[in-house]
């Protein structure tokens, strides 16, 4: 960086031409670290991924790149996996996302009371968020155990005929979400207690002399107040789960996503395509798919916060 | 419904009362937030369970719902026959090192953002801000690609250059200074003659430091547990702890309970970090956090 020698000019007067164009380029310098990394790293792959989608490129030999224009997208949307694994993403993701953000709202109602032992409360939500995917995961394999798991020890105790967390198609994707919504709820519930910590006091009291119950003030006053939180959240959590890959990888410990690849999502078709098919050109593609599917989610996700945002005023 | 706001009524009422959060919490609200307690660390303590039993008791009639005797050997176990010890100290260098290297380089341009002048200012930070959007999978073939061509394939510089920036920590690190840096302080500096990189280091570093900090948990944890990219880059030999975490989840060690200790040694750092800091992560991430 060329920033290194320090002229101390005297301020009245105007330094030279020298260090006039110093003091032009100096913030490029402070930009350079991260831009020529971010660069190399993080622009670049993003850009070459749609080449390489054009080509047919193979894991041991990714020096060799043979042209095969569109085939690679052809192929995919021959093959019934890519369509079950589309499935799968949608509807892991809504038994993921959905209850998931209902029960962060309502605790988020709860913790934003006067309470005692507030941070503690806060913390021990936040645990899972720390745990990593794999850990977890684990961990929630051994707990849906079909024979000896805990889960179904406890349900046969109950008199509750034991679930086949594995095999079954919407027992293991309830499996799946489990783990996603147990590492992500805390977290969700602290952006909406930030949320609401921000809307004015007055707005409960003027409701409150109107004679707005506890519920109407929740959802008249909490609700309008929290919705640009809530969007985010449902933007970002969308974002997540359109990519989940290491829950459905480690749940049975393979890349198919089941026996009958019934929970397979598609980062984990993708992972399969690249790392244990070594088709590189074709998980090109794929990523290629799953990035204009985020793009659309966001872009709905955007026009439905609008047209409520027009309803609602 | 529309309520006719009965403003002075209210403000005089607010006096009276504070403002922030007027109810109490009731027994309910208690019992449930104990609950929600018990279900986040109810698998905290199941680890520690399994990891401390033998592969029979984890596989008998009624389980067992206490820890058993067996806990340091199995840990030993997950050391030997999963490399877990290796695993430990790679995601330590891997993790402090990107971290280091995220909040320098964030903290460097983030200032520049917030509070320098120059041209393509505005276009550069929305490509920023605009790419952390992207999935990182995107570019993870190509990137893929690259590390082979340099011939870095199973060492650590594959895992830790890809990481070394974060469009999110500049962005972090932005709205952390345009706040807490007053463009005064700046000026000063620069009415003083002291050159941009003097600035940086005695007037912008000390007030970055809070925003840093919490960056630098934020980037720690994440890197920890990053699990996509290391097991495409690195192999079970030369494992971080999440790789070395999916071979054990894929079968290469079939004792249960070994399993479970190893998870519990890979969860251990991360948990601790969180004792020790917890109340600044919740605060952090309270600040306006985004997954990562």
């Amino acid at each position: 960086m060329a920033l290194s020698s320090t002229a101390r000019l005297p301020a009245a007067k105007s330094a030279g031409p020298a260090g006039r164009t110093r003091r032009r380029l100096a913030p490029y310098g402070f930009l350079a670290p991260f831009f020529v990394l971010f660069a190399a790293f993080g622009l670049f792959p993003l850009l070459y991924t749609a080449y390489v989608s054009l080509h047919r490129v193979e894991l041991q030999t990714s020096e060799q790149m043979d042209w095969l224009g569109l085939q690679n997208y052809t192929r995919l949307l021959d093959d019934p996996f890519f369509w079950n694994a589309l499935r799968n993403t949608f509807t892991i993701g809504v038994l993921s996302t959905v209850p998931q953000l209902l029960i962060a709202l309502g605790l988020a109602h709860l913790l934003n009371y006067r309470l005692r032992g507030r941070t503690f409360f806060r913390v021990a939500m936040l645990m899972p968020y720390a745990t990593s995917v794999a850990a977890a995961t684990l961990v929630f394999a051994q707990l849906f155990g079909r024979d000896y798991g805990l889960i179904n020890w406890t349900l046969s105790s109950l008199r509750i005929h034991p679930v086949d967390w594995q095999a079954s198609t919407w027992a293991s994707q309830f499996g799946v979400s489990a783990i996603v919504t147990w590492r992500w709820t805390g977290y969700n519930a602290l952006i909406y207690l930030a949320g609401m910590q921000s809307i004015p006091g007055e707005l409960y009291e003027s409701a409150a002399v109107d004679g707005a119950s506890r519920w109407q003030q929740f959802r008249h006053v909490t609700i309008p107040g929290l919705r640009p939180t809530i969007v985010f959240t449902v933007v970002v959590s969308t974002i997540g789960a359109t990519q989940l890959f290491g829950e459905p990888l480690l749940y049975e410990g393979n890349s198919g996503g089941g026996i009958s690849h019934q929970y397979q999502t598609l980062g984990l078709y993708l992972y399969e395509q690249g790392w244990t098919f070594f088709h590189l050109g074709r998980a090109a593609a794929v990523a290629w798919v799953m990035f204009l599917l985020i793009v659309v989610l966001a872009l709905l996700n955007a026009a439905i916060a609008a047209r409520r945002n027009r309803t609602d005023r | 419904m529309t309520h006719v706001l009965d403003k002075p009524l209210a403000a005089a009422r607010s006096s009276v009362r504070k403002a922030r959060s007027p109810l109490h919490g009731g027994p309910l609200a208690y019992a449930v937030l104990i609950g929600a307690t018990l279900l986040a660390v109810f698998p905290f303590y199941w680890t520690l369970v399994a990891a401390s039993r033998s592969n029979s008791e984890l596989s008998a009639a009624t389980p067992a719902l206490t820890p058993g005797p067996n806990l340091f050997h199995n840990l030993g176990e997950a050391l030997d026959q999963a490399a877990i010890g290796t695993a430990l100290i790679n995601s330590l260098i891997v993790s402090s090192v990107v971290t280091a290297g995220v909040v320098l380089s964030s903290t460097l341009a983030g200032f520049a953002f917030a509070k320098l002048q120059f041209r393509g200012r505005r276009a550069l930070l929305a490509l920023t801000v605009g790419t952390m959007m992207i999935p990182p999978q995107l570019g993870v073939i190509p990137l893929f690609m690259v590390i082979v061509k340099l011939d870095l394939q199973n060492k650590l510089p594959s895992v830790i250059l890809p990481s070394l920036v974060s469009a999110f920590g500049v962005f972090f690190m932005r709205q952390y200074l345009v706040q807490a840096l007053p463009d005064e302080l700046v000026e000063a500096g620069r009415v003083d003659g002291a050159s941009l990189l003097r600035i940086f280091r005695s007037i912008v570093l000390p007030v970055a430091r809070p925003g840093m900090a919490v960056l630098g948990m934020l980037t720690f944890m994440a890197t920890w547990n990053d699990f996509f990219w290391p097991i495409v880059a690195l192999s079970s030999q030369n494992p971080t702890v999440q790789v070395a975490l999916k071979s054990l989840g894929q079968g290469y060690v079939p004792d249960q309970s070994v399993v479970m200790a190893g998870t519990l040694l890979g969860t251990l750092p991360v948990l601790v970090v969180f004792a020790l800091l917890g109340r600044q992560i919740v605060g952090g991430i309270m600040q306006g956090a985004v997954k990562g």
